[in-house]
């Protein structure tokens, strides 16, 4: 029993690392190139901070025991102050403090400082999903990278303070509106992590989820050109669900008639609907298109003005595959 | 009951609860409401906290319960995204940075320095009138839908939101002033009030607490007006500056926030540290430890705590240079606050320690502490904050230093003075089991919380992955210990101001002035005029048991010469 | 209050838990103090706003100046100088017992103080009416063409050295990309971005007119924010100090400094003399740009 209690508070104060990149009792799997040295820093202040409060709480414990008042007796006259020790006990926790600065700041120079050949990847983030724009343009909901490779991130958020975090890789970097902010990071192990948001931004910050995917040697090179190219390799209806799905429509439009920030579109090809101002119109291929290029223009009544312009983040291509997915939604085949 | 009263008659205890006392002269709502005696504001003030802290603990344990399983278990994600907020800015604004200074400080200050009141008795009560306006504002926020920002208000998101932002914050600007002139009034005093024979350094330490924690209410508090009420604006005229469409920076508005905000954490832990210094030096029967130190590592304190605020936003891109600096400075505030603990402890060394409930609440308060104090320097250390900055790392290190530092020493405060305030002892018994279930229940609820931060749970979270749920649920069920905890403190205490054995004037063996009067108090405080010899000079009291309490062996001593000043 | 708790037979005018009126004076004095004190960081936060949109984008500050007009605020920093002056005279007429000097006096610092707010209502109106208010409400145009598509003012060389009835030179809107003009546009959605939205890039006026130094700034708003936010938040100090002149008034006909305790007149006084400065500063920080 105290041998299993013992080794349950062994493995409290032993955050050592594992040696097969597993997690251990306080941190999750190292992946990362600084994974290492930032575990490594928070072992150097666990084990300092055991000391210390092992240290405050046995002498507690002690003075209790030995001190206890006993009745009749009073203490025994001691000094109230001591120089030497005051300065002892002030000097030592100094010299402590200035190690764990200077080892924190120094690990965070590596975090911040990206090599120069680093692969670069843009990052939106918004109410409540990620995208990531690969070099070739082509834009995916979730993190692929290559293995052994540093990997920078160019981030921006489309409208609150959002925060990318990837516990396995110990970084974390707040993602803004109106301007850009940096994160890289080094992979080491090929498999699939976590990616949160840490920065609280409303209804669905829990879950605004995203997979990191790295990739063994060779194969993100293969993964990206089949991804790229899915407007080539799926059917215009699947192309365009996955680009609803991943740039953000779903967010405000349901396909089950369900009602959300925007009108349900299931059934909308075709459909006479009703605009703000009184007219109306019949939702065909050109009302589509302009509702995604200049979505003030003409508005359902009883939806407020809020959905976002995609000139310039749509191609034309990209286009054609949603309204063709819109069109499937005829409510006859069960759209998603 | 009634033998004991017999053979204490003529003591000023049950004289007093008898005879009357602050508390009996003049009845009914308006002469309390309007009252200009520090006393009855400092117990209206303790009302008022205890039930903002019930309220906060009732939102805490509604998220707790929410969190009993990933997914929905009791409530929406909106409904968790309110109660969070509610829960912080409760506690926060309601009942923690008003707490020690309005509900004990008020109380206590003016008879600690032999005086009749504060210096600005009018102000005092205006203090208090601000309180309640901005806990109705506060309440109206709640009612109205309430608000989900979190209780730090992040831009955009707070100014884009469409819960009841404006109601709540001008609530906590209202409490602001009220937080301000509360700061304002104690400098006044503890400058131009102390007694003959106080000089700055005989002064007892809990007053170095509420020194040092004034001048930061007073300075730094209408930084957090001034960021409230651009906020305001921001969402009612949209000015634009921290609206990035309009050309302003939502980080500026974390610069504004925080330099209040940190600093507002000192406002919590000082006066609690000042608490700790007088019980640990009474219970221990010995004079306190290094007293030079303590008081001018609690003017260091306030100092510094305007120079970190920093750190709170390591990771929202400003530049390496400046989260160096804040990161060097931040470890520079750690140090005061670790050798205090050492001075706490030497005092305990040779000492003669009696468990009573209050020495309880300071043995909590160093384990706990210490584990706050040193998870904060996994926060200051820039590469491991990057890591653990917004998980429940971060939620478990405040919980430990607010509730497990501040609190744990409020309610130390509360015992130690309680029988001056009502004249009534409490039972021992009770005190004890709820402070254990207080430090279990906590440790169970908040430890945790330290593996689930550092394995990458973020905070804030409604929903989350499985494999955390176990750690939630022992979160969970620590809370209902402490409730259960807070519950029975609740029933003892409420119960000793109806049948609690009556107050000697000095139970505990305390040479600080407040105990120089009856239990309770009169009204005008003190019969004589006093003057202060060593606050910590125990050596100067003896126990007397025919009245159940301390007594000064050479009571003239601390009697103003006659033909002196006045 | 009976000798038992004052054996030296007390001053009726000094409070009860003070030991003497010097105590008394004392302690409101230092209370003054840390309550101005209070006041100087309520204002600081709007500095550092100030320092901060100052440092990074100069060229708003360069611009948005000029529709200040700098003889008005001249005139009100005179003003609350002068006001200055008789509120410390008031404060001497209360020592030495002068009721009615006083009184006159404290109408005379309340008189300048309307001038202040006056002056300041009336530049506020110009700016309405020229449509250079804060950020959501920023929508320039030259008095006589209300309405006009600021657009369309911008394609002509001429309107960009036209001059308003008020002497100022009129906007020059060259940013047809900047986000809409609607009444409440506080919307964080932003048009499709090429960069990120907000901080703009500068050089984004260039498309219009040679004359870079009245071309508008992308961000020109922010300036009028910054500026109606300082002024507006001294100008309700200004008001409270009315305000509290009038209660000192009352004071003065019900006779409170007959004899000589004019401690409360001192007291706002201080408070008064620190609106004063904090306008002083105001001045040169908002209208004395070069």
């Amino acid at each position: 029993m105290t041998s299993t209690v013992f080794a349950h508070l062994l493995q409290v104060v032993d955050g050592a690392a594992p040696e097969d990149g597993g997690s251990s009792f306080w941190m999750p799997p190292q992946v990362s190139t600084v994974a290492h040295s930032v575990d490594w820093l928070f072992n150097l202040i666990l084990a300092i901070s055991v000391v210390f409060f092992l240290l405050i709480v046995v002498l507690m414990v002690v003075f209790v025991l030995r001190y206890r008042h006993r009745e009749g007796q009073s203490a025994k006259a001691s000094p109230s102050h001591n120089t030497a020790l005051e300065i002892t006990w002030t000097g030592i926790p100094v010299v402590l403090v200035i190690v764990i600065f200077v080892f924190g700041f120094k690990g965070f120079l590596d975090m911040s400082t990206p090599p120069a050949n680093a692969y670069e990847i843009l990052v939106e983030g918004q109410k409540w999903n990620w995208s990531f724009t690969y070099p070739n343009g082509y834009v995916d909901p979730n993190l692929h990278v290559p293995v052994d490779r540093p990997v920078r991130l160019v981030m921006s958020s489309q409208d609150v303070i959002h925060s990318l975090y990837v516990p396995a890789f110990r970084i974390k970097m707040d993602v803004v509106p109106g301007r850009y902010s940096k994160a890289w990071f080094e992979a080491t192990e090929p498999g699939e992590y976590d990616l949160f948001c840490a920065e609280y931004c409303g209804t669905g910050h829990s879950n605004m989820i995203a997979h990191v995917v790295v990739h063994p040697v060779g194969e993100f090179e293969t993964w990206l050109e089949k991804a790229s190219n899915f407007l080539d390799t799926m059917t215009p209806v699947e192309a365009g669900q996955k680009l609803f799905q991943v740039r953000g429509c779903q967010q405000c439009h349901s396909v089950d008639g369900s009602g959300k920030t925007g009108p349900s579109l299931l059934g909308v090809y075709g459909h006479n609907q009703i605009l703000s101002d009184g007219t109306s119109v019949v939702a065909d291929e050109n009302y589509i298109r302009e509702s995604i290029l200049e979505p003030q223009a003409r508005v359902v009544a009883g939806f407020d003005p809020v959905m976002p312009t995609y000139q310039g983040r749509l191609s034309d291509d990209e286009i054609v595959a949603i309204i063709a997915y819109l069109k499937s939604l005829d409510g006859t085949s069960g759209g998603e | 009951m009634e033998t004991d009263t017999l053979t204490v008659a003529g003591a000023v205890g049950v004289d007093r609860v008898d005879r009357g006392s602050y508390l009996t002269a003049g009845g009914g709502v308006r002469s309390w409401l309007f009252t200009l005696d520090h006393k009855r504001i400092g117990v209206m003030y303790l009302a008022a906290i205890l039930t903002s802290f019930f309220l906060g603990g009732i939102f805490a344990l509604l998220i707790r319960t929410e969190l009993l399983t990933p997914g929905q278990t009791i409530m929406t994600a909106d409904t968790y995204n309110k109660m969070f907020t509610l829960h912080g800015a409760v506690m926060i604004f309601l009942f923690i940075i008003p707490g020690i200074p309005a509900a004990l400080g008020n109380f206590v200050l003016p008879l600690m320095l032999g005086a009749k009141d504060v210096a600005l008795p009018r102000l005092n009560l205006t203090s208090f009138w601000f309180w309640m306006v901005g806990a109705i504002f506060a309440l109206v926020s709640i009612i109205v839908g309430a608000v989900d920002t979190g209780w730090t208000f992040y831009t955009p998101y707070s100014t884009t939101t469409g819960t009841a932002v404006i109601s709540m914050t001008l609530g906590v600007f209202i409490l602001g002033f009220s937080s301000i002139f509360t700061g304002l009034n104690f400098i006044v005093t503890i400058h131009k009030m102390r007694p003959e024979g106080m000089t700055w350094f005989k002064m007892p330490l809990f007053l170095w607490g509420l020194y040092a924690t004034a001048i930061i209410q007073v300075l730094a508090t209408p930084v957090l007006g001034i960021t409230l009420l651009l906020l305001v604006a921001e969402r009612t005229l949209g000015v634009g500056i921290f609206d990035p469409s309009l050309g302003g920076d939502p980080v500026l508005y974390q610069h504004f926030f925080w330099f209040y905000s940190h600093p507002a954490v000192y406002i919590m832990i000082l006066p609690a540290m000042g608490i700790i210094s007088e019980l640990v030096s009474v219970f221990s029967g010995k004079h306190i430890f290094g007293y030079r130190f303590i008081a001018y590592s609690s003017i260091a304190i306030a100092l510094l705590s305007f120079l970190v605020w920093g750190h709170h936003m390591f990771t929202s891109g400003q530049s390496g240079i400046t989260n160096m600096i804040f990161s060097a400075l931040t470890f520079s505030v750690a140090i005061p606050s670790a050798v205090k603990v050492f001075n706490w402890l030497a005092t305990m060394y040779k000492g003669s320690i009696r468990l009573a409930a209050p020495m309880l609440y300071v043995l909590s308060f160093l384990f706990l502490f210490a584990i706050g104090g040193l998870t904060g320097l996994f926060l200051g250390a820039l590469a491991t904050d990057v890591h653990l900055h917004d998980t429940y790392f971060v939620v478990a290190h405040f919980h430990y230093v607010m509730f497990g530092g501040t609190v744990i020493a409020f309610l130390g405060g509360l015992h130690y003075w309680w029988p001056k305030m009502f004249g009534r002892m409490y039972s021992e018994r009770w005190a004890q089991l709820s402070a254990l279930l207080i430090f279990v229940g906590f440790n169970l609820t908040f430890f945790t919380q330290f593996v689930m931060g550092s394995h990458g749970m973020p905070r804030r979270y409604y929903n989350y992955l499985e494999q955390f749920t176990r750690l939630h649920q022992a979160s969970t069920i620590g809370s209902y210990v402490l409730g259960l905890g807070f519950f029975i403190m609740a029933g003892y205490l409420i119960h000793s101001l109806f049948r609690g054995r009556p107050a000697p004037a000095n139970p505990w063996g305390s040479a600080t002035l407040e105990w120089e009067t009856t239990s309770p108090p009169p009204s005008h405080n003190f019969d004589r005029e006093l003057s202060a010899g060593d606050p910590y000079d125990l050596d100067s009291l003896r126990y007397d048991p025919n009245i159940g309490g301390w007594v000064r062996k050479n009571p003239q001593s601390i009697l103003l010469a006659q033909g002196g000043t006045t | 209050m009976s000798d038992q708790h004052h054996p030296s037979g007390h001053d009726p005018a000094v409070a009860h838990h003070f030991e003497s009126a010097d105590q008394q004076y004392q302690s409101a004095k230092l209370g003054m103090w840390v309550f101005l004190a209070t006041e100087i960081l309520l204002f600081g936060g709007l500095f550092v706003a100030y320092s901060v949109y100052r440092s990074n984008h100069p060229e708003i500050f360069i611009f948005g100046h000029r529709f200040l007009d700098k003889n008005l605020g001249a005139l009100n920093t005179v003003v609350l100088i002068w006001s200055s002056f008789t509120i410390a005279w008031a404060v001497r007429a209360a020592q030495l017992k002068q009721i009615r000097l006083l009184k006159w006096l404290l109408v005379a610092t309340m008189v300048f103080a309307f001038v202040f707010l006056g002056v300041k209502v009336g530049e506020y109106s110009s700016k309405w009416k020229h449509g250079l208010l804060w950020a959501s409400r920023y929508a320039p145009h030259a008095e006589e063409h209300v309405g006009v598509d600021h657009n369309a003012a911008a394609t002509s060389n001429e309107a960009s050295r036209e001059v308003g009835s008020s002497g100022k030179p009129a906007v020059v809107a060259a940013s047809a990309g900047s986000a809409p003009e609607s009444g409440s546009s506080r919307s964080t959605i932003p048009l499709a971005p090429e960069g990120p939205a907000g901080l703009a890039v500068e050089g984004e006026g260039s498309a219009v007119g040679h004359e870079t130094s009245l071309l508008e700034p992308a961000n020109a708003r922010i300036f009028f924010s910054i500026y109606f936010l300082m002024t507006g938040l001294h100008g309700i100090h200004v008001l409270g100090g009315i305000g509290a002149m009038l209660w000192l008034l009352l004071c003065a006909f019900r006779g409170d400094f007959d004899g000589g305790h004019f401690t409360r007149v001192d007291m706002v006084a201080l408070y008064w003399h620190v609106v004063d400065v904090i306008w002083i500063y105001l001045f040169l920080l908002l209208y004395l740009i070069h």
